[in-house]
């Protein structure tokens, strides 16, 4: 079998708390300069005895534990992580050094803004960057993430038709997008209809004009789509939403595939959110954080959450939160800031030359994996494609493996798998995503394994269907877990 | 390659992108920079924010300056921490899930409540995300709030519930700068009385007759942290009977970063799991039984329930977990209360020393933790600056906050603060120390 993962030495790491011996401590205070105070005598009855569910471990217990527990992660530093529509591209290390000075890291969010004029020189730059790579007129730096930009625009929307004198109740949402979308539209108290895909697997300016009337606000569009086709129509189809007075929000998720070459406003997008973990190298850190910066159009500035930063004739930078339409403030402080440091830092390195060489890469990449797949996996929607492919386990349905038993399988050969079951129409997807950050060696080995795997189906089937053999923990039990939630350690687990 | 892809040219890859949509020109971004240049020109821009590390910091308000174990960020910076994600494929995941197993427990412990999510954006979001989640447990539309919640999270309430039905009720700040008369406020159609402990002022509220006055018409009590490590010392909310609390974790080992990012917190009863919003990790058994952790419940979520789950949240702030995770490990059950019981003694020391020093005062009667407020003799900005120019941060100014009480700085004195620089930057406040 093709792997480059073989068997190392694997540690097996209990709980923090199953190490825990009374009187062990991982940190030492510094002395006391000042009268110790009793709490009890103080506060009385509003202080607590003692804190039982915490741990007494040592130093080295702590980073002996953490470390272990390290070895048990897939990490784009140890190989190719082709989850689809997460862009898990190569993070540059120098983003971690430049977030890490002091004067960002150690900066505090109510300082008054004349004393931080470095940062908000970057937030003012950053804005302008990130709005001339989108084709927008203003930005806002403070959504957390992805799914809070898309809350914000959805908010602003609201905000605009208000404004008008209109109260719109519907939101549409194509079949093939991110569960985000419906999430974040009925989070702000939309009804959420759906749009069905064309057979071509891109939306149709027929099917949004069945379902575009007055009571929609905006229609929620993420280019290229989940299938990492372009919606070639997205020109025509702003245009209907627009006749009906309705608005269109471009989900960036994807926005790998255009830097430099297309922009999402040119299209006819009037809000949109980028993900600075995903297009602009910012690590995605097991889960977060992220941060999600939202695009608008002139239209919706003065909707924009606040405060902006705004640049004063003296050239000095200010806040300001005298929006009148304002959605209001959507972060407690100005949002993920260290996030945004490190995508600043990854845009002036790159320049715009790289950020286009970026995203050329980036589907040149899809496409020779789609070339080097085609003949052997079943592709729902064939042709070329832009920075990921979907492909199905159609072709393997004689065997008895699914999609599910290929991804577990391609741990085995030392590879995450790509995003899978997604998105819901195709039945059994594997959405690869390889990004700009492979070679054609890598990609050539990544290749190899899924083919292999394909091979393996019909000559060992029950190999692949119990995969993963070489991880330290087989396929865990999810339905377990579910029927019987065990969502904490307590103290009276000691003996388990 | 390109070949191999059936193009000779690498722009057939774009073909499906019709002309007229083509950028046709290079993009306004400046020209590519080598790593040293970039590592100069964003020194110079941090060169000139002032910051925690730079001198004497009594600024807090939300987000708190503490020592910050070296451990910390050489754990959290392992490649295979920081450039994984969300951990969707458990069998290689396991690092991630189980440290996440191990802040849920922690929390659940110091909030005295049953489940803890795998943390929600920040402290704000955490608290709007808790009035959406009281309002989906008891169908009720009004949310009843202390004024002691600090205002930037009042106001990111107060837009997560601009677009649904949904009435905000305010409750005062009493003389002594506790919540006063909420029990008045609360009606059968309250989701939640929501409030902040410590409140924003520093001062502690009654937890007990808060969630008793909820409970009494059948609403739950919301109890929102912004200084967690007031948790290692005060009794856990949840053993006072807030059925939710929430808030932001930064103190424990994340840095300050201009306010973000930070870790928002999120913890319940277990009779709610099913409303909670966000991520879940859950133990549970491999093929050969032995024992491991996946993510669970997620039929709350948005990528399964899509418009008809409990939040839209999807990334997280999972590195700020860990941070928190290892903090509060190198901590431990007698390093996090014994560095509480510092704060507090530090603060006690300011305090005292402002009741002897003319011309400051201490406006609000209430006990407090490791921050509180400060009375001056002349206008706040006039004081701070005076301090600034001698390198010293002694505080917020309260005019925006609180402008009712007068001239007043918020005062935080954490384990960062020697008795020196407290009597230097009090000095300083009152006039007499330049």
């Amino acid at each position: 079998m093709s792997a480059n993962a073989t068997n190392g030495l694997a540690y097996e790491e209990g709980l923090l708390f199953e190490q825990s011996r009374p009187g062990r401590r991982g940190a030492e205070l510094p002395a006391a300069d000042v009268p110790r105070v009793d709490p009890r005598a103080l506060l009385g009855p509003l202080v607590r005895d003692d804190l039982p569910g915490l741990p007494e471990v040592s130093e080295v217990d702590v980073v002996r534990h953490f470390t272990r527990l390290s070895t048990w992660n897939a990490a784009v530093d140890l190989g190719l992580y082709p989850l689809g529509s997460c862009t898990m591209k190569y993070n540059p290390k120098l983003n971690e050094r430049v977030a890490r000075l002091p004067g960002f890291a150690a900066a505090h969010p109510l300082s008054p803004a004349e004393r931080v004029q470095g940062l908000l020189a970057l937030f003012f730059d950053l804005e302008q960057l990130l709005a001339e790579i989108a084709g927008m007129d203003r930005v806002t730096l403070q959504p957390a993430a992805g799914a809070q930009g898309e809350l914000a625009g959805i908010m602003m929307i609201r905000a605009y038709h208000e404004a008008r004198g209109e109260k719109r109740r519907k939101v549409l949402v194509p079949d093939s997008a991110h569960g985000t979308n419906p999430a974040s539209a009925a989070l702000n108290g939309y009804e959420v209809v759906s749009v069905a895909s064309g057979p071509d697997g891109i939306l149709h300016p027929d099917a949004v004009a069945a379902v575009m009337d007055e009571q929609v606000a905006a229609l929620m569009v993420t280019n290229p789509n989940t299938l990492g086709l372009f919606e070639r129509h997205i020109a025509e189809i702003c245009e209907v939403v627009h006749a009906k007075g309705g608005l269109v929000y471009g989900d960036g998720a994807n926005l790998n595939a255009l830097l430099g070459i297309a922009r999402p406003g040119d299209m006819g997008i009037d809000v949109m959110h980028m993900n600075l973990h995903k297009t602009f190298s910012t690590p995605h850190g097991g889960g977060g954080p992220g941060a999600g910066p939202v695009a608008v159009k002139a239209l919706l500035a003065p909707h924009l959450p606040v405060p902006v930063v705004a640049r004063r004739p003296d050239g000095a930078f200010e806040w300001r939160d005298d929006l009148p339409g304002t959605i209001g403030r959507l972060h407690g402080q100005h949002g993920n800031v260290g996030m945004l440091v490190r995508a600043y830092t990854y845009i002036l390195s790159l320049g715009a030359e790289g950020l286009r060489r970026c995203s050329e890469m980036a589907v040149l990449n899809a496409n020779y994996l789609l070339a080097r797949l085609e003949d052997t996996f079943h592709v729902p929607y064939p042709g070329t494609v832009m920075h990921e492919c979907v492909l199905s386990d159609r072709n393997l349905a004689d065997t008895g493996v699914t999609t599910m038993d290929v991804a577990k399988r391609l741990i085995d050969h030392g590879y995450h798998p790509p995003t899978i079951y997604f998105p819901l129409i195709v039945p059994g997807a594997l959405m690869i995503e390889p990004t700009e950050s492979e070679s054609l060696e890598g990609l050539d080995r990544f290749a190899d394994a899924l083919l292999a795997i394909a091979e393996e189906a019909r000559t060992a089937p029950e190999t692949v269907r119990s995969a993963p053999h070489r991880t330290r923990l087989r396929r865990l039990d999810e339905t377990l877990a579910a029927r019987k939630p065990v969502l904490r350690w307590q103290p009276d687990d000691a003996g388990r | 390659m390109l070949a191999r892809t059936g193009h000779a040219q690498l722009d057939e890859l774009f073909a499906a992108i019709p002309a007229a949509l083509r950028l046709g020109r290079v993009l306004k971004v400046p020209e590519g920079l080598s790593e040293q240049e970039v590592v100069q020109h964003l020194g110079a821009l941090a060169a000139r924010n002032e910051h925690a590390q730079a001198g004497p910091w009594f600024l807090g308000a939300g987000a708190y300056a503490h020592f910050l174990p070296s451990a910390v960020d050489a754990l959290v910076s392992r490649a295979e921490f920081t450039t994984s994600y969300t951990p969707y494929q458990p069998e290689i995941s396991q690092g991630t899930l189980q440290a996440i197993y191990e802040w849920q427990s922690m929390l659940a412990a110091l909030t005295g409540l049953d489940v803890a999510n795998a943390s929600m954006y920040d402290g704000a979001s955490a608290t709007a995300e808790a009035a959406l989640m009281a309002m989906r447990v008891t169908r009720r539309r009004k949310v009843v709030v202390s004024e002691g919640l600090h205002a930037h999270y009042r106001q990111v309430l107060e837009t997560y519930l601009g677009g649904l039905d949904a009435e905000l009720v305010s409750v005062p700040r009493g003389p002594d700068g506790r919540s006063a008369s909420a029990a008045e406020r609360i009606d059968a159609e309250t989701a939640c009385l929501l409030l902040q402990q410590p409140a924003f002022l520093g001062t502690l509220e009654d937890v007990a007759a808060a969630a008793a006055a909820a409970h009494a018409h059948g609403a739950l009590c919301v109890v929102t942290v912004s200084e967690a490590l007031s948790l290692a010392l005060l009794q856990a909310p949840g053993a006072l009977g807030a059925d939710i609390v929430c808030g932001e974790a930064q103190s424990f080992g994340v840095p300050l970063s201009f306010g973000g990012p930070h870790v928002g917190f999120l913890t319940a009863k277990a009779a709610h799991v099913r409303q909670l919003p966000g991520r879940l990790v859950g133990q549970t058994v491999d093929a050969e039984g032995r024992r491991g952790f996946v993510l669970t419940l997620s039929t709350r979520e948005q990528h399964i329930r899509r418009e008809r789950a409990t939040s839209n949240i999807c990334t997280n702030q999972g590195l700020c977990l860990l941070m928190a995770t290892i903090y509060l490990a190198l901590l431990g059950r007698r390093g996090l209360r014994e560095l509480a019981e510092l704060n507090l003694a530090k603060a006690e020391y300011a305090k005292a020393r402002v009741r002897q020093t003319p011309g400051l005062r201490l406006p609000l009667a209430a006990p407090t933790f490791n921050e509180f407020v400060i009375g001056l003799s002349e206008p706040a900005a006039a004081a701070l600056a005076r301090a600034r120019s001698q390198g010293v941060v002694a505080g917020l100014d309260l005019a925006r906050y609180a402008p009712e009480l007068g001239p007043t700085v918020l005062f935080c004195a954490t384990e960062l603060a020697s008795r020196e620089s407290i009597d230097r930057a009090l000095a300083l406040l009152a006039g007499s120390g330049a």
